[in-house]
């Protein structure tokens, strides 16, 4: 009997089938186990409603290989981007994922995960993966008895709980019975090469595994992600020097604060950015500081020095590539081998962890060095404990729709002093106080696809207090300019009303023509009983709730630790009581609502 | 003779045909308006642009500190805006309870600093919005208030400060406080708003005598008590002169009509003009006569206009004769002929005096009357000091002086002490100085063009400098500075006066007349002290060459031709000499 009489009525046509044969005839084994792959992934695409032309669900007859990032700031998303090219290099068809658009049902089908995420406030997720995070950990988790996977924990080692995000992923993987691929790796601010390390082993094994299979196919069937991530000419490692058109303290006599408001100029640079993004300020140490350590350490600041293959001064190295004012862990373990002292030799290791903490809070590099002095020290052996200078993130309180190809800051200077010295903060205070109108400052764009505007005429409450506010004068510029009506309440909260209602003028403006329906203040030092955003919230409690069941987009900005835990529990409370719920489902509507994107948050 | 009379912009007119101040207070239900609102809102700190003109009916005026408004705009924060508080103080009597709560709740509310006006009373500055009403309560329990120290109403009511005769001076204090009560606005809303008093339902009218919209513009009036012409009476709309009778109490009056400063330098057609003396009251018909004046002001006032809606402007437009007549149609009698009284001037005599009943008062020399702690002078300190222990009463002169009145022999001491202990006292103030006057002006008055009351001591040395060259210095010569031509420390009956035109430019006035009878004449336009200085001390060298014994330097200058013969105008002769007017009327 013929290969057609196998088939009943019905399944192919005839014609189809001797289409079919034709191509059998054709194949190499290893393309033959790909259109196996391929007509299942295929399928998928249809029961999905996908198209035929949908790229495959997954490597083909191979294991399936999916990275997924959590970010808030977007280092993980670049090493996400970087991972999947190299992995597709590779010949593997890596899918990438934002864990906030991660379908997590499709967790208990994936063979291969490579995860990379951040860690945020008391070890917490990014805001934009804990959606992902609440169903991993929580009951309605499959086990995963075929997952293997690796983490690579993206972290800052002056917070108390390092890379914790990554480690709990980690933990719970295990838990539901998932391999390591390899062990986790933990990632301080100069995650580079630890991730670049990392990346490369889990290619190379996985490559390796998959060997000649998927060569074709990748090349067949490219995936989407990695190849289609078109990066801006000016980014992160490639700044552009904006010039700075003014700088100007907004807070008026006799204010407790001294915000500034900073306007640069993007002209020219391409770069682009919506309401919601934060502008990357590649700040330089103030060379009085410089000054200080080299002074401490008894360093010559025109010694050269090498830097990444490059040669330049110590003076200048410290002053742009390193972090010379607060101290990590790293630097306790480099003193301590350098100075011998026994001090910093107990303060070492995760035991010690958090004696050293309160330890390098109140002793920052200048302090440890002049408390351990250490002689004839080698400048390569003092940067050998630094770690790489930051970038700093500021909302960009302006928008483009506004008309001028510019990007407005609104900048609290940190300034404390430590061990009888006026210390202050590296970027907030080259923003303040070393740069004028003329200067220019190397910037970027930091794209934040989780503060934003809704697309349509959809009700927004903006909640944020001191320079939390920024972000909104960038929404309301951009609903002025756009013609947008959707009603807009805003809740402020700062000090004192008569010097530090920032950009009260522009609010009253808005408020006038309407592009601002409603604003509820509050100034915690103007009368004896302090009232904060929160409390005005309460107070506003049934018409807040109302706004939400109209769709309301909520928005939280400003300070991760003052603010945005008061509010959300001021959410819960108004959830609650208006809505008639109980704590628990009113955590749930606010999850949902962060879910849908209409309770986002921007803390820092 | 009413009919012939043009009525075109008075309130027999349908409301759209009048001015929009006049339909803002018609729809502002009796001056309440929507403040209540405005104090709520926490947007801004101030109110509303109606409830701003409202509340200036129960004294309060929203300013902002001018020094920093520019700065504030480049910082996208709106203007610093505070509220000016004017103490109602009929005759500028208080007791020292009523000054120890004012004092308290300026250092409290008002920046650490009161100002005693050129109407006899004390206005705080500085005061934030969310305070006006603690301020207000403050005030009342002490049976303060601050209805109708400003705004298109009677205001504050004058009387001489010291008229040697401590009786009449009581006297004719309760006569302007019973006066100021009965002339006020009658409405509700400053005991619902300020004190938080229930709205009583009633049906009879809330203001009887004003109605829906009150005056046309502001209203002043004053008694005054010769020989001192301390309150200007010839700057009043309309000024009682005090007639004594053989026991020395009062026996009537002599009424004056029509007086006023204000002009506008972009307004040709504004001017000051002086009032008239009508003619001859008994002390019964005080009340009637009062009524009578005030509502033909009402009722024939320009509403179209506010820049001739002063009763000056009435007057020049219907004629003193209509007016004298329409006064007298209402009075249901005719006026007696003036009796004769003569000024000899209008300024303090400063220093201990005996109050003509065996106590004594003390003038103190209060620089363009404002009182604060400065370093080596603690004035707020050291009058709280004295308010504590006095038994007497303080007079708020219309020279922005003080009084210690009434102070018995044996309390000299502890008062001088006190003085000196906060250092004050009279440490050789010139005769110029003392007699200076200078009104608020920046940073806190909206409409001033230049410094005045910052500017005082400065430009007091050098023209005090000029004195000394010509030996003058201890000539009495009145000279007052305003920082804009509305004219509120009355500069245009001084003998040297300067009114601001913009930031270090004046108009310098020269010639007015001592005791307040004749009005100055402009000598520069908008110059700056140097020019200023220069014709000062050319006039001020002629006059020390050529006076004659006892000549005042305005008669000087009229005497000697320094200006060309006056003419006529449709303000009347501005050069009209008021103890002619009387001898006239
Ligand atoms: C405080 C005082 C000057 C001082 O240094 O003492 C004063 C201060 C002001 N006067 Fe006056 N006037 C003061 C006596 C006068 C006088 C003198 C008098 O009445 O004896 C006059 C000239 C007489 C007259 O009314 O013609 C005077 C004529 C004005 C005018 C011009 C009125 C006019 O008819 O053109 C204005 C502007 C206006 O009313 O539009 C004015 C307006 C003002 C205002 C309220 C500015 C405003 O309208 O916003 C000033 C507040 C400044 C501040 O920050 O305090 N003030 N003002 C005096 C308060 C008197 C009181 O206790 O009630
Ligand atoms: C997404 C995002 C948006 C942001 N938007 C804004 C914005 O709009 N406006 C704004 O002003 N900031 C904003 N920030 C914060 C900003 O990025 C910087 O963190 C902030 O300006 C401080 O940076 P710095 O370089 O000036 O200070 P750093 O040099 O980073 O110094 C800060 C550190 O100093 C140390 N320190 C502070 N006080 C003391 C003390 N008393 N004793 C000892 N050590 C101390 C602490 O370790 C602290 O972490 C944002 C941050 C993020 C992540
Ligand atoms: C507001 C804020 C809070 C942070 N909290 C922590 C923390 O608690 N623990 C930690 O290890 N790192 C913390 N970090 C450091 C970030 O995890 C680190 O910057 C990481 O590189 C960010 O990666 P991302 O851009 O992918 O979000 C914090 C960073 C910020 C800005
Ligand atoms: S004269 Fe002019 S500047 Fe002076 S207080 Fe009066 S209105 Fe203000």
């Amino acid at each position: 009997m013929t290969v057609a009489q196998q088939f009943h009525e019905g399944a192919l046509t005839l014609e189809q089938w001797q289409h079919v044969e034709a191509l059998a005839g054709s194949l190499s084994p290893v393309q033959a186990r790909w259109i196996s792959g391929y007509f299942a992934g295929l399928d998928a695409g249809l029961l999905r409603g996908g198209g035929v032309a949908a790229a495959p669900e997954a490597a083909p007859a191979g294991r399936t290989l999916t990275i997924l990032y959590g970010t808030e700031t977007g280092n993980a998303r670049d090493l996400g981007k970087a991972l999947a090219a190299a992995a597709a290099e590779r010949g593997l068809a890596p899918r990438l994922f934002d864990m906030a658009d991660y379908k997590t049902r499709q967790l208990k089908d994936e063979e291969d995960l490579l995860v990379i995420v951040s860690t945020y406030g008391e070890g917490d997720p990014p805001q934009p993966a804990i959606g992902f995070f609440e169903y991993l950990e929580g009951r309605r988790a499959p086990p995963l008895p075929n997952l293997r996977y690796s983490v690579l924990a993206l972290g800052d080692s002056t917070y108390e709980k390092y890379c914790e995000a990554g480690k709990r992923i980690d933990r719970r993987l295990q838990e539901l019975g998932a391999a390591r691929l390899h062990d986790r790796v933990d990632c301080d601010l100069d995650y580079e090469e630890l991730a670049a390390g990392w990346s490369g082993i889990l290619v190379d094994r996985l490559a390796v595994e998959g060997a000649e299979r998927s060569a074709e196919v990748v090349r067949l069937f490219p995936t989407a992600a990695p190849a289609t991530a078109a990066s801006p000419a000016y980014d992160k490692r490639n700044p552009f020097a904006a010039a700075v058109l003014d700088s100007i303290r907004i807070t008026g006599r006799h204010s407790t604060k001294d915000t500034r408001h900073i306007e640069l100029d993007l002209t020219g640079s391409g770069l682009a950015y919506e309401p919601g993004d934060s502008l990357g300020i590649v700040a330089a140490n103030d060379p009085a500081v410089v000054a200080r350590l080299l002074d401490a350490t008894g360093l010559d600041g025109g010694a050269t020095v090498s830097v990444k293959g490059e040669s330049l001064s110590l003076a200048e190295a410290l002053a742009r590539r390193f972090e010379i004012t607060i101290a990590s862990p790293r630097f306790v373990d480099q003193w301590a081998m350098l100075s011998g002292a026994a001090a910093l030799e107990k303060l070492r290791g995760e035991a010690a962890a958090a004696e050293r903490r309160a330890f390098l809070h109140g002793h920052h590099v200048v302090d440890i060095a002049r408390l351990f002095p250490v002689s004839s020290l080698d400048p390569e052996a003092l940067l050998a404990g630094l770690r790489p200078l930051q970038p700093r993130l500021y909302s960009i309180a302006s928008s483009l729709a506004a008309g001028a190809e510019e990007a407005h800051l609104t900048v609290a200077p940190v300034r404390y002093s430590l061990h009888g010295e006026e210390r202050g903060g590296v970027a907030s205070l080259q923003l303040a106080e070393r740069v004028e109108p003329g200067d220019t400052l190397p910037v970027y764009v930091q794209p934040n696809p989780h503060f934003k505007l809704p697309r349509d005429e959809a009700p927004i409450v903006m909640i944020g207090a001191g320079t939390g506010i920024a972000p909104y004068r960038a929404f309301l510029q951009e609903r002025e300019a756009a013609g947008r009506t959707g009603p807009a309440w805003l809740f402020f909260g700062e000090r004192n009303f008569r010097s530090d209602f920032l950009y009260q003028s522009e609010w009253q403006a808005w408020l006038k023509g309407g592009t601002l329906g409603r604003m509820d203040v509050a100034f915690s030092r103007d009368k004896a009983d302090k009232v904060y955003v929160q409390h005005r919230m309460l107070e506003q409690a049934k018409d807040l709730y109302a706004w939400l069941e109209d769709g309301a987009h909520l928005y939280v900005c400003g300070d991760a630790n003052a603010l945005a835990p008061d509010v959300h529990e001021a959410l819960i409370r108004i959830v609650a009581d208006q809505g008639g719920k109980d704590r628990e489902a009113a955590e749930d509507h606010l999850r949902r609502l962060a879910a849908d994107r209409r309770y986002q948050r921007d803390v820092y | 003779m009413t009919d012939s009379i043009d009525r075109s912009t008075d309130l027999s007119q349908p409301l759209d045909r009048l001015g929009p101040d006049e339909r803002l207070k018609h729809d502002s239900d009796y001056l309440r308006g929507t403040i209540d609102a405005s104090l709520l809102d926490r947007i801004s700190g101030g109110v509303r642009f109606e409830d701003n003109k409202l509340m200036k009916f129960h004294g309060l005026y929203q300013q902002d500190d001018r020094d920093i408004r520019d700065e504030r705009r480049r910082q996208k924060l709106e203007p610093a805006y505070t509220f000016m508080v004017r103490v109602r103080l009929p005759g500028g009597v208080c007791t020292p309870e009523q000054w120890l709560k004012i004092d308290e709740l300026a250092r409290r509310h008002g920046g650490d600093t009161l100002r005693l006006t050129t109407r006899q009373t004390f206005q705080f500055h500085w005061v934030l919005k969310e305070d006006l009403r603690p301020t207000i309560q403050g005030l009342h329990d002490v049976l303060l208030d601050t209805v109708a120290a400003c705004g298109d109403d009677s205001r504050g009511v004058m009387a001489t400060a010291d008229s040697g005769d401590c009786a009449l001076h009581a006297e004719v204090a309760a006569l302007a406080k019973s006066l100021s009560d009965h002339v006020i606005p009658k409405t509700g809303a400053y005991h619902e708003i300020w004190y938080g008093k229930e709205r009583v339902a009633t049906s009879e009218e809330e203001e009887p005598f004003y109605g829906r919209i009150y005056m046309p513009r502001k209203f002043k009036i004053g008694f005054v008590v010769p020989p001192s012409n301390d309150i200007d009476v010839y700057s009043q709309d309309l000024g009682f002169i005090v007639v004594t009778g053989a026991d020395g109490s009062v026996e009537g009056f002599n009424v004056a009509i029509g007086g006023g400063m204000g002009r506008s330098d972009q307004d040709p057609g504004s001017y000051p003009r002086l009032a008239d003396v009508i003619g001859y009251i008994s002390k019964g018909k005080l009340v009637a006569t009062a009524d009578a004046v005030m509502s033909v002001q009402r009722d024939y006032g320009n509403r179209v206009d506010r820049a001739r809606a002063r009763f000056k402007y009435t007057i020049d437009r219907l004629g003193l004769d209509f007016v004298t007549a329409e006064i007298e149609r209402r009075l249901g009698a005719a006026l007696e002929p003036a009796r004769p009284f003569e000024f000899t001037s209008n300024g303090d005599v400063i220093g201990w005096r005996e109050n003509g009943g065996g106590r004594f008062n003390l003038t103190l020399f209060i620089l363009s009357g404002r009182l604060a702690n400065r370093p080596g002078k603690a004035l707020l300190d050291g009058l709280r000091e004295i308010a504590k222990v006095h038994r007497g009463k303080f007079r708020l002169t219309p020279n922005q002086n003080l009084i210690v009145a009434d102070i018995p022999a044996e309390e000299r001491p502890r008062i001088e002490a006190i003085l000196a202990a906060h250092g004050i006292g009279e440490t050789g103030a010139s005769a110029l100085r003392r007699n200076a006057i200078a009104c608020v002006a920046l940073p806190t008055c909206p409409l001033a063009m230049a410094e005045a009351e910052r500017y005082l001591p400065d430009f007091t040395a050098k023209v005090e400098a000029i004195l000394a060259e010509n030996g003058l210095i201890d000539e009495p010569i009145t000279m007052r500075i305003s920082g804009c031509p509305n004219g509120c420390s009355r500069p245009y009956i001084a003998e040297i006066a300067l009114t601001g035109r913009a930031p270090g430019k004046y108009t310098l006035w020269l010639g007015g007349g001592f005791h307040g009878e004749r009005l100055n004449r402009p000598v520069l336009d908008n110059e700056g002290e140097a020019a200023i200085l220069a014709t000062l001390s050319e006039t001020l060298g002629r006059y020390a060459r050529e006076r004659v014994a006892g000549e005042h330097f305005g008669d000087f200058l009229h005497r000697s031709g320094y200006f060309e013969p006056a003419h006529d105008s449709a303000a009347g002769d501005p050069m009209l000499d008021r103890a002619e007017a009387t001898t006239r009327a």
